[in-house]
């Protein structure tokens, strides 16, 4: 490992630290979402993204209105992603139940102060369970699954036009394969050859009623993705070497990075769940006490 | 009367002329939806996205979210039932300037039930920050555009296509939340909108000869509905109300008329004419709105009911003031 993995890594484990302290503090949260993201994100935010300073304030704002409506003042989570540049990526972010990862990701980062966390979930906060594009680091709205990959192919194409320099990042998850939409969104945009659309996948091979069987389909999602007329590399999701060299190629398309990663990175215990990790909530005392003693073991 | 041929085509490309941020996206109906030979004007503006319609919704609000001002041309049924989950998220929540082009509203179309638009006007009149209009005429599909344009957020139009009469003068252009006083009388107000203006048009004169006040009042925009003119028509009806549209029922300009009455405590009769909470099938535009009761004759019908008196008009009466034959008895235009 090189310096900047060190430092990569480190923004990794802290996204880890975060959320399972996070968890048990609340008896409950999306765990295995920032176990499987933690390298994908700080590689993202530290390393791959070309973003702007944060034009948001630290501390997270209270809910101020949804758009247009009359009376309140809408601002959008994008602020912490720096101000819309020709020159600048976009983060576009598309499981919005992954919130807590990105927040925490924010925090090791410097673009969200480490209190953010403590109005997850409050009500009139918008540091929301499910991201809205108000809450912090997110730009639009991606909670119904699917559609962010679409929105940022209309984004990528508009920045084309007008000729920015700047990449439009997508993060998704490996179960927003399954709608329809997904596919359209990679046709139309390899048809209108935007390769300045570039995706992460967090392929951990988990949904909410469990595994995700990708051997039903015979065909792995590189070669779909690739059929459909984008680029598509598979990757490690933790190795930051491997991942630093699938995330940067230029391939002159469309281009989308595997991610293959692990439910439980980081929290083997967790996998005694296994295979229903969408949400961890703990079902008695002592098992609340294993994970404390794992979140122990983690700071130590 | 006028019967103008495809509006749209010629006065939708001179109005884009000036506008560079205006794109076009469609789903496979291109000149179904009259812009092929926008598509052919201003190609770099035009991006087919083939049948992929909630793929097209967030690609145009990824658009609009970037300062362009996407006008999504295809059949309405496309827009609101298919992708209404990419509608709803991906545009109107943002309240994106998106503009809906909706061909073939309600029974418009021998389409069959695919293709009628029959509950559009509720589901975009239940959908947060979406303003909705409705075409009645070629002066309306020429003027709608101002209109859409002037919205900051997304815009439902339902629009007509193919031949469509001029019944408003040129010089009368469709104006937000303005109704248009057509004939005035104090027995009945009547309510249409789109192509059920021209029905009551037809029975105007017929209605007047046999001695009954009718008040017409011309809808285009369904929401917002506020019109204070329309309340004013409302209370000075002595014996009721009757809406008139191409549309269920349910949700409606019917529904409409019904919660401005009920918020404002007017204890009078309300007639609703229109799909009587029903699909329809495919046939004729003329055969549909008789068979489904939207035509001039069942509303001379639901006059005589409100006031209780026989007028004494028969459905060759109607006929015979036809406003335009060619017109009503235009061939089924093809998909």
């Amino acid at each position: 490992m090189n310096d900047w993995q060190d430092q990569t890594q480190e923004i990794a484990d802290g996204i880890r630290r975060r959320v399972l302290e996070h968890v048990l503090s609340n008896n409950g949260g999306y765990m295995s979402q920032a176990c499987s993201s933690a390298e994908m994100f700080a590689m993202l935010y530290s390393r791959v993204l070309r973003l702007g300073p944060s034009i948001a304030p630290l501390e997270p704002r209270k809910f101020g209105g949804v758009p247009g409506a009359p009376g309140h003042e809408f601002f959008s989570g994008g602020d912490y992603n720096g101000a819309k540049e020709s020159q600048f990526d976009r983060f576009i972010f598309s499981p919005a139940h992954y919130a807590l990862a990105l927040y925490a990701a924010l925090i090791e980062v410097g673009r969200l102060a480490e209190s953010g966390l403590d109005h997850f979930n409050e009500d009139g906060s918008t540091v929301e369970m499910i991201g809205g594009e108000h809450s912090p680091g997110v730009e639009t709205t991606t909670g119904s699954l699917g559609q962010a990959l679409s929105q940022a192919g209309g984004i990528a194409l508009a920045r084309k036009l007008r000729g920015d320099t700047g990449d439009v990042w997508v993060m998704m998850s490996d179960g927003e394969f399954q709608e329809g939409q997904t596919w359209e969104a990679i046709e139309s945009a390899a048809r209108f050859e935007l390769d300045n659309l570039r995706v992460i996948v967090d392929a951990n091979g988990q949904q909410c009623d469990g595994c995700i069987d990708e051997i039903e389909t015979g065909d792995p999602l590189t070669n779909r993705i690739r059929v459909f007329g984008a680029s598509a590399v598979e990757s490690n999701g933790h190795d930051l070497g491997t991942l630093e060299e699938a995330m940067t190629m230029s391939t002159g398309k469309p281009h989308f990075v595997i991610a293959r990663t692990d439910p439980v990175r980081g929290l083997p215990l967790f996998g005694e769940r296994a295979p229903l990790l969408h949400y961890l909530r703990f079902t008695s005392p002592d098992e609340r006490a294993q994970y404390q003693a794992a979140y122990e073991e983690m700071v130590k | 009367m006028e019967i103008v041929k495809r509006p749209h085509v010629e006065n939708f490309i001179e109005w884009s002329k000036d506008k560079p941020e205006v794109v076009v996206l469609t789903a496979d109906l291109t000149n179904s939806s009259e812009v092929g030979k926008w598509r052919d004007t201003y190609p770099d503006r035009f991006f087919p996205m083939k049948m992929a319609e909630q793929n097209m919704m967030s690609f145009a609000a990824g658009l609009a979210r970037e300062g362009y001002t996407p006008f999504i041309h295809t059949f309405a049924v496309f827009i609101y039932r298919r992708p209404y989950d990419q509608l709803a998220m991906s545009i109107a929540y943002p309240k994106l300037p998106v503009r809906f082009v909706a061909f073939l509203p309600g029974i418009a179309t021998p389409g069959g039930v695919t293709h009628q638009a029959i509950e559009d006007v509720a589901i975009m009149r239940a959908t947060p920050n979406m303003t909705v209009l409705e075409t009645g005429d070629a002066t309306e599909v020429e003027s709608v555009l101002d209109v859409a344009h002037s919205v900051d957020g997304p815009v439902y139009i339902r629009m007509l296509r193919g031949e469509v009469p001029r019944l408003f003068p040129k010089a009368e252009p469709m104006r937000l939340d303005e109704v248009r006083v057509l004939s005035e009388g104090d027995d009945v107000t009547v309510l249409t909108a789109g192509i059920t203006t021209e029905e009551a048009v037809r029975a105007a004169a017929p209605l007047a000869a046999a001695g009954v006040g009718m008040k017409h009042l011309h809808v285009s925009t369904h929401k917002p509905f506020g019109d204070p003119v329309v309340l004013d028509a409302i209370l000075g009806a002595r014996h009721g109300v009757i809406t008139l549209e191409n549309h269920t029922i349910i949700g409606g300009l019917g529904s409409a008329v019904a919660e401005l009455m009920a918020e404002n405590a007017i204890g009078k009769k309300l007639v609703r004419l229109g799909l009587q909470d029903t699909y329809a099938h495919g046939a004729s535009q003329a055969y549909l709105m008789k068979e489904y009761g939207l035509d001039a004759p069942a509303l001379v019908r639901a006059v005589e009911k409100l006031t209780g008196r026989a007028t004494g008009i028969t459905e060759p009466d109607l006929d015979a003031v036809r406003i335009e034959a060619v017109h009503s008895l235009a061939k089924a235009e093809a998909l």
